[in-house]
């Protein structure tokens, strides 16, 4: 007769939550969880190498496509680390912008991540909710970068261009009428900043309404109080970094410990949470919001009073304005040098992190002297948080290792790179 | 009846012309000893179809109106391309289940995997023919009708558990599982929770159980049997397996549960019954607890249009459930039914035996 076996369940790739491509192999008592395999790789486009092939400039759009929900924080770490090899610094505007929108991203993968926990949960208004606010937030990077997702807005030296002037309007159709479309259009009759600064207006009470319908919730705390327990020394020892760390109470910031970009000028708060386990989680994403509008109104009101260039007046990593270019031979080739060649680096290595929404956001970038990286390296916050997957679920049910998975706001664009 | 003397007589007329009409076809198409057994038959054959082709026209109207309700919710629209405002959307779904190849999946058992469909959807429809609509309009007018319909409610899950196990697939047999968990830990409270009305009424007919209630909102029994209304509601959901205890189907966990492998028509019978099973347990819990047919203030006339009215109340409140709650673990749904519902039912069973001992009215005198 043969004895009792563990089960082994096949947990994705394809599985509604699977956020994305993620294989679990599952070895299962009944429904406890003895072991937990996570099985990476099905995302894996080689960014790395891929970068090493390209021009400087050309690798940004990629960083976009890493972490496809906080898309203008990667780019950041990628153009960081580009511009301490380079030892240029952008102008202070270029600055403040990248911090506004490093923020608005992060309103952005936060809002993501909690509507697909609460799905994942079984809240599922939530995740119609929080799209909702996305919406504005993506109108957002595309009324500056001309896409709503990849945008490719920060360069080395600054950032693409200056913050719109007017925002994109809806204009009627068949589908809707003009009075509808002058509600929509409520907040976009000014600028960009008057777009956003409305949005931070409303948005605290958005984050109201969520927490209305989970932070008290019984069955909400059911099911994440106490779940994927990690203490403070693991999750050190496990590498967490971002809200997995400060949810277990350990207070470490990148904008913070080591400030780049104005963050030092700005007044905001570091959440942490107390027992580690998914609720506290929870609880430090959702001040997160709070906080990060809270940020991106100072950033709002400072970009109003101070006009002025948003990108570093060099020739060599600039283009030239295209007026310029029909009537000066210089611009010409200048503008040719640098779509086609780039431009070089110092030989050197660096690192450059920056808070993601997720957590350390690394890239290691070693340059040999010529116009093309000899190696990059993406320091991916996820990665380090899969791995720490199977101590998190392990004697929990199955129901448990999808909250586990939510809460880790794991994006296999990062992980598999 | 006698303050309605019109809407019983036109229903009498009705049966009459039946009667009659069925008795001339089957003396007509039969011998003579077989006429009158024939008869009933044909007149049982037509009442069936009274019942059933509204239901499940209902059914098909409860998944629009989910959608719907849903949506709105959720700020979106809602189904609104086949037909006007969506209107036949239903109907568009119905074909395209029944156009569906259906998929035996390799090392399935092929008589259970086949048969399970079926045995989820006939309780749910069975149980239909003990309930009243309105006074005397019953199909079957047993005393055991109460009993008859717990029985019933509780088979459905067979099915449930015989398509988890027959269908050879792991997500499959955990639905199973947690199902077979889930019912033994509120079918003991929704039991005694339905004790409670009968040691109220004294009587295990329905349609008796509901004419008690008679004359008003304040004479219904969700008054004095307050929690153990809220304790067979909610254990109503528990047993339909919708949300927030639809673990058995889980979707964002074991994907879509004990009918992960079907397709087609497979899958649309066990649709079928978990709605039919919704409109059964909101029609049950607006005759048991409100009232039936009987009329909120006494000088408003009483109908079957209250009793709907009641039961897509009820069926409103499913709706909106699931739009709002997480969804429980299913252990601490067992830890629900077992720790919170089982003593507060049979604590609140001692309590109507109280009430009805010293005849409280208006309910119990």
């Amino acid at each position: 007769m043969p004895g009792i076996r563990n089960m082994t369940l096949n947990f994705g790739p394809q599985h509604p939550a699977a956020h994305g491509v993620l294989r679990l192999v599952l070895e299962m008592d009944g429904e406890f969880i003895q072991r937990a395999d996570p099985h990476i790789g099905l995302l894996h486009r080689a960014t790395e190498k891929l970068a090493e092939s390209k021009p400087y400039n050309q690798s940004i759009g990629y960083m976009d496509r890493l972490d496809y929900v906080s898309m203008m924080c990667n780019e950041h770490a990628y153009v960081l680390a580009i511009e301490r090899l380079l030892e240029i610094e952008p102008p202070l505007r270029a600055r403040y912008i990248r911090v506004l929108f490093d923020e608005v991203t992060r309103i952005l993968n936060h809002l993501m991540w909690l509507g697909a926990h609460g799905l994942d949960i079984g809240a599922m208004s939530m995740f119609l909710y929080c799209f909702r606010e996305r919406e504005d937030l993506m109108d957002c990077y595309e009324a500056v970068s001309g896409t709503r997702m990849h945008a490719t807005y920060y360069r080395p030296g600054g950032v693409y261009r200056d913050l719109p002037g007017e925002m994109p309007r809806y204009t009627p159709s068949k589908w809707h009428d003009a009075a509808e479309v002058k509600s929509l259009n409520r907040a976009r009759e000014g600028s960009l900043l008057d777009f956003i600064e409305d949005f931070t207006g409303r948005f605290p009470g958005c984050v109201d309404d969520y927490e209305t319908l989970l932070t008290e919730n019984r069955i909400w705390k059911q099911r994440t109080v106490g779940i994927g327990v990690v203490s403070p020394e693991r999750a050190l020892q496990l590498g967490f970094s971002g809200p997995m760390l400060r949810g277990s109470g350990v207070a470490w910031d990148l904008r913070r410990k080591q400030s780049y970009e104005v963050y030092d000028e700005l007044d905001f708060q570091v959440p942490v949470g107390v027992n580690g386990d998914c609720y506290d989680r929870y609880l430090v994403r959702i001040e997160e919001l709070r906080e990060s509008t809270r940020i991106i109104r100072q950033c709002v009101q400072w970009l109003r009073a101070h006009p002025g260039p948003v990108m570093l007046e060099d020739a060599k990593l600039a283009p030239p304005k295209r007026e310029e270019m029909k009537l000066d031979m210089e611009s010409l080739i200048h503008h040719f040098k640098l779509f086609s060649e780039g431009y070089c680096v110092p030989e050197g290595e660096v690192y450059a992190a920056v808070e993601h929404p997720k957590g350390e956001f690394g890239i290691y970038l070693v340059s040999d002297g010529s116009n093309k990286p000899y190696r990059v390296k993406i320091r991916a916050a996820g990665f380090a948080h899969l791995a720490a997957l199977d101590e998190m679920v392990r004697g929990h049910m199955l129901a448990d290792v999808v909250a586990v998975i939510g809460t880790q706001d794991i994006v296999f664009g990062e992980v598999d790179r | 009846m006698a303050d309605r003397p019109g809407a019983a007589s036109s229903v009498q007329a009705v049966v009459e012309l039946l009667r009659t009409l069925t008795e001339r076809l089957a003396a007509w198409v039969l011998p003579e000893e077989l006429a009158l057994q024939g008869a009933l038959f044909l007149q049982t054959l037509f009442f069936i179809a009274c019942i059933l082709l509204p239901l499940l026209f209902c059914v098909a109207y409860l998944t629009y109106a989910e959608r719907k309700i849903i949506g709105s919710i959720q700020c979106r629209v809602g189904p609104n391309r086949v037909g006007p405002g969506g209107l036949l959307q239903p109907i568009a779904d119905t074909i395209k289940l029944l156009c569906k190849e259906v998929i035996l999946p390799r090392g399935a058992s092929r008589q259970l995997f086949l048969m399970a469909p079926v045995l989820a959807l006939a309780p749910s429809l069975a149980a239909w023919a003990v309930l009243p609509f309105d006074t005397d309009l019953v199909l079957a007018n047993t005393n055991a009708g109460l009993l008859y319909v717990l029985a019933l409610a509780s088979l459905g899950v067979y099915g449930i558990i015989i398509a988890g196990w027959a269908s050879n697939s792991q997500y499959a047999f955990l639905g199973a599982m947690r199902s077979a968990a889930q019912i033994v830990a509120y079918e003991l409270a929704m039991g005694f929770a339905l004790v409670g009305v009968v040691m109220a009424a004294g009587s295990l007919n329905l349609g008796v159980l509901t004419e008690m209630q008679k004359g008003g909102f304040w004479n219904w029994f969700m008054w004095p049997l307050f929690p153990l209304f809220v304790v067979y509601f909610i254990s109503g959901v528990a047993e339909t397996n919708r949300a927030p205890f639809d673990v058995a189907e889980g979707e964002s966990e074991i994907v879509a549960g004990f009918h992960v492998e079907y397709s087609g028509v497979g899958f649309s019978l066990f649709f079928l019954a978990e709605y039919a099973n919704m409109i059964l347990i909101s029609m049950l819990a607006s005759l048991l607890f409100l009232g039936g047919w009987d009329a909120p203030l006494p000088f408003l006339p009483s109908g079957i249009f209250w009793l709907l009215l009641k039961t897509s109340l009820f069926l409103f409140v499913f709706l909106w459930l699931r739009a709002t709650v997480p969804r429980f673990r299913y252990d601490q749904i067992m830890r629900l039914g077992w720790k919170v519902f089982l003593p507060l039912t049979l604590g609140w069973l001692l309590v109507t035996a109280v009430l009805v001992r010293v005849q409280l009215p208006p309910w119990f005198n």
